[in-house]
């Protein structure tokens, strides 16, 4: 029975995302290289001081990605320590120093990590003017940098890579605008409230009273899984019924994760000129999400643990109108890709379960990863994978007919060993830093024993993969998580774009090589087999002994 | 041009592109969904509340609590799941329990639910589904198990002077299958079934 119910909800997903792949990855790769701009859009360049035309170096569109990142990490930032003079703040008084400078990294680099509980830290204007902006734009940012990277491998002795004020334009106005519009509507009809009511204070059946909340949270719900962001509207995030009422609406919400990562494979094949390696490209994504959802969804349903046992099931933070499986699919979208909502809470799985999350992360999020930040996470895992297959057959290595010499090896080297050096010494030195420690084990950890290890190790890994997910016992609102998990997901998120946007440069400037009988085939199965093996591997190798210390022996001893 | 300058450039296109975007996507677009929400689908979009003569008693997806002032659940209504929001089912703090799987307190919270539903219920701990013991994700959970609210109909009946075939008949009657007929879990709505209970009598 339950595996009946896994294949037809997975089924049901599967089919969503197929009737998506062409129109919607065929319609970015038109907006991206299109080069039309509507008349409203003229306008607003001008207003805002941008040529359109202007093709841009990789350091300059470089510098536009940080320059406006970091007027969004401002702008986040006095908007949370101004809230007590804001309009619609429900009373609530400026947000400390420390939680807005974690805050405001935390959602401009599209990981929505919250140290804080929302339903009572918050106001309205925040939320809007500050954090469903940057749903919006962080989101876009992500798809920005993974065309630029594609057109590295699409041009040839080019200088350029493209203008990156019209790509976020396009992306945020063209792409993400419509979708979450028609989403949010979905969601109403949902249930999932959109009003501006504050608190309703009513005397319950039982003579008690209760006091239910309001605010738009619909319109922020559907961003916040179309831009792979994942912050809550409320603290219980997805598993609150006002932002996810039912069983279908869990499921649009799961597919609405995934339709940007999952498709932009498809626009990757339409701008290289083969959607075969699009195709290649999916086909390593899926083969990974598919063996990890199993596994998770096996380790819950058989529910091992001695409090799991003791309630006949793993229903501790799970809801019941998803059930586990409901939870364990949004799970596995959640934290394959870079969202980091939750509708269920990961710190109470069984312990093996629990460390899927975690794993998923550790992936790097390639499968299919964040908007944008997936594509070119699997691309950099693509150039190592032919770099590797060169090496065992003598060979200087090519991908898409580009030669991946040395400068491009080293590029895509330091790429795949930032997140691991940032979540490896974040929770060593959680652990190792005298003081820190003792406030790590008494304020912050929730759990004892080694799964208080886990709880840290999970938010590292959390912050520097930009998910945003948690074991939510964890007290992050604390002077050493705020300022080291912020920091954590400032380089996670602008060192690998940093690298990519040099790759995607050095790449744009080469000839193309011709193919010859010697060259890897990088859209067979053989080369899918080989990428999802260097993925495996590389993560394997990375993490495997941090696990041991946590989800491994308490699950396994 | 100087590196400065250019730097400098950069950042107002931002400043004024961020203000468009906060302007556009911030408000403009926030200000649509709501107007959409209030004027096509009011209903929803205020939370779906349930009102008994006239006066609003909750929303049918938030779970509340059915206990009295001191906390002790009330026999003559349905009990829902085990809420770590707030005090449970505070609608202003969602929250899980988010204890983990060998934790020391979750096991005896676990055990002492199981004690207190088979004795206030007059069932066998074993008969008791995992719904009934655990707490939800939000602490609002609206739903239990169909087994959950089975099991709860002899006490309610008894509690209320009621058959308790017409109770059994009640819950039978209030079961909503899967979404789709496979997603997520049957499931019954403890503030649907407690209003219709009230109607009983």
């Amino acid at each position: 029975m339950g595996v009946l119910l896994a294949v037809l909800q997975t089924a049901t997903l599967v089919l969503i995302l197929a009737l998506a792949y062409r129109p919607l990855g065929d319609y970015m790769a038109r907006l991206y290289t299109s080069t039309e701009d509507w008349r409203v859009e003229r306008g607003l360049y001008r207003l805002v001081g941008v040529d359109p035309r202007a093709e841009q170096s990789w350091t300059a569109y470089l510098r536009g990605v940080l320059a406006f990142s970091l007027i969004g990490v401002l702008i986040v930032y006095v908007l949370q320590r101004a809230q007590a003079v804001l309009p619609y703040s429900l009373g609530f008084p400026a947000v400390p120093e420390g939680l807005s400078f974690n805050t405001a990294a935390s959602f401009v680099t599209n990981t929505n990590w919250q140290s804080y509980s929302p339903d009572v830290t918050m106001g309205y204007t925040v939320q809007l003017a500050g954090l469903a902006v940057q749903n919006f734009v962080s989101a876009a940012v992500g798809i920005a940098v993974a065309i630029a990277v594609v057109r590295g491998f699409a041009r040839t002795k080019s200088g350029t890579i493209g203008n990156f004020w019209v790509d976020l334009f396009r992306g945020a106005f063209r792409l993400l605008l419509p979708l979450s519009i028609v989403a949010a509507i979905i969601l109403i009809i949902g249930g999932v409230v959109q009003n501006f009511n504050g608190f309703t204070e009513v005397s319950t059946l039982a003579g008690n009273t209760q006091n239910l909340p309001g605010g738009p949270v619909a319109s922020q719900e559907a961003i916040k899984e179309l831009g792979t962001n994942g912050g809550g509207f409320f603290n219980a995030n997805s598993a609150h019924p006002f932002e996810n009422p039912s069983g279908w609406t869990n499921l649009v919400e799961i597919a609405l994760m995934l339709a940007i990562p999952f498709t932009l494979p498809r626009t990757f094949g339409r701008m290289v000129g083969s959607n075969r390696q699009g195709y290649a490209i999916l086909a390593t994504m899926a083969t990974l999400f598919v063996v990890s959802l199993v596994t998770i969804s096996a380790l819950e349903l058989n529910g091992a643990g001695t409090a799991p046992e003791l309630a006949g099931g793993a229903m501790e933070g799970k809801e019941q109108r998803y059930g586990i499986l409901g939870s364990t699919l949004f799970a596995s979208a959640s934290t394959l890709t870079s969202t980091g909502a939750v509708n269920s809470m990961h710190d109470s799985y069984t312990a093996l379960g629990g460390m899927m999350p975690m794993l998923n992360m550790m992936l790097g999020e390639v499968a299919p990863g964040g908007t944008g930040s997936g594509l070119y996470g699997m691309l950099v895992l693509a150039v190592i994978a032919v770099f590797i297959a060169g090496l065992l057959v003598g060979r200087t290595p090519e991908y898409l007919g580009k030669k991946i010499g040395p400068r491009e090896i080293k590029l895509a080297s330091l790429y795949i060993l930032v997140t691991p050096m940032l979540v490896l010494a974040g929770t060593a030195l959680s652990f190792a830093i005298p003081g820190v420690r003792e406030d790590v084990e008494t304020t912050s950890i929730w759990n004892p024993g080694v799964h208080g290890m886990s709880e840290v190790l999970y938010a590292f890994t959390s912050a520097a993969n930009n998910n945003g997910s948690a074991f939510a016992g964890l007290t992050a609102n604390t002077p050493w998580l705020n300022t080291a998990l912020g920091v954590a997901m400032l380089l996670g998120r602008f060192i690998p774009i940093v690298l990519v946007l040099a790759l995607a440069g050095s790449l744009a400037a080469q000839d193309r090589v011709p193919a010859t009988a010697g060259t890897l085939p990088t859209s067979r199965p053989q080369f899918v087999g080989l990428l999802v093996g260097v993925t495996i591997i590389v993560t394997a190798l990375t993490y495997f002994p941090v696990l041991t210390l946590g989800p491994l022996a308490e699950g396994l001893i | 041009m100087s590196t400065t300058r250019t730097t400098a450039r950069t950042h107002w296109v931002a400043i004024r592109a961020m203000l468009l975007f906060t302007l556009v996507l911030g408000i403009g677009y926030t200000a649509l969904i709501t107007a959409i929400g209030q004027v096509a689908m009011p209903a929803q979009a205020n939370g779906s509340v349930v009102t008994v003569d006239g006066r609003v008693v909750g929303s049918t997806l938030i779970g509340q609590s059915f206990a009295n002032a001191d906390g002790d659940p009330l026999p003559e209504w349905f009990q829902p799941r085990p809420s770590a929001a707030g005090d449970g089912y505070d609608a202003g703090a969602s929250s899980g329990s988010n204890l983990g799987p060998e934790n020391a307190d979750l096991v005896a919270a676990i055990e002492e639910r199981r004690a207190q539903v088979a004795a206030f219920n007059d069932v066998p701990e074993a008969d008791i589904p995992a719904d009934a013991v655990t707490a939800s994700g939000s602490g609002l959970d609206p739903h239990i198990s169909p087994a959950y609210a089975r099991l709860q109909a002899a006490r309610v009946a008894e509690a209320r002077g009621l058959p308790a075939s017409e109770v059994l008949g009640l819950v039978e009657s209030r079961i909503q299958a899967r979404d789709l007929g496979y997603l997520g879990e049957p499931t019954v709505n403890v503030l649907q079934l407690n209003l219709a209970l009230a109607e009983l009598g």
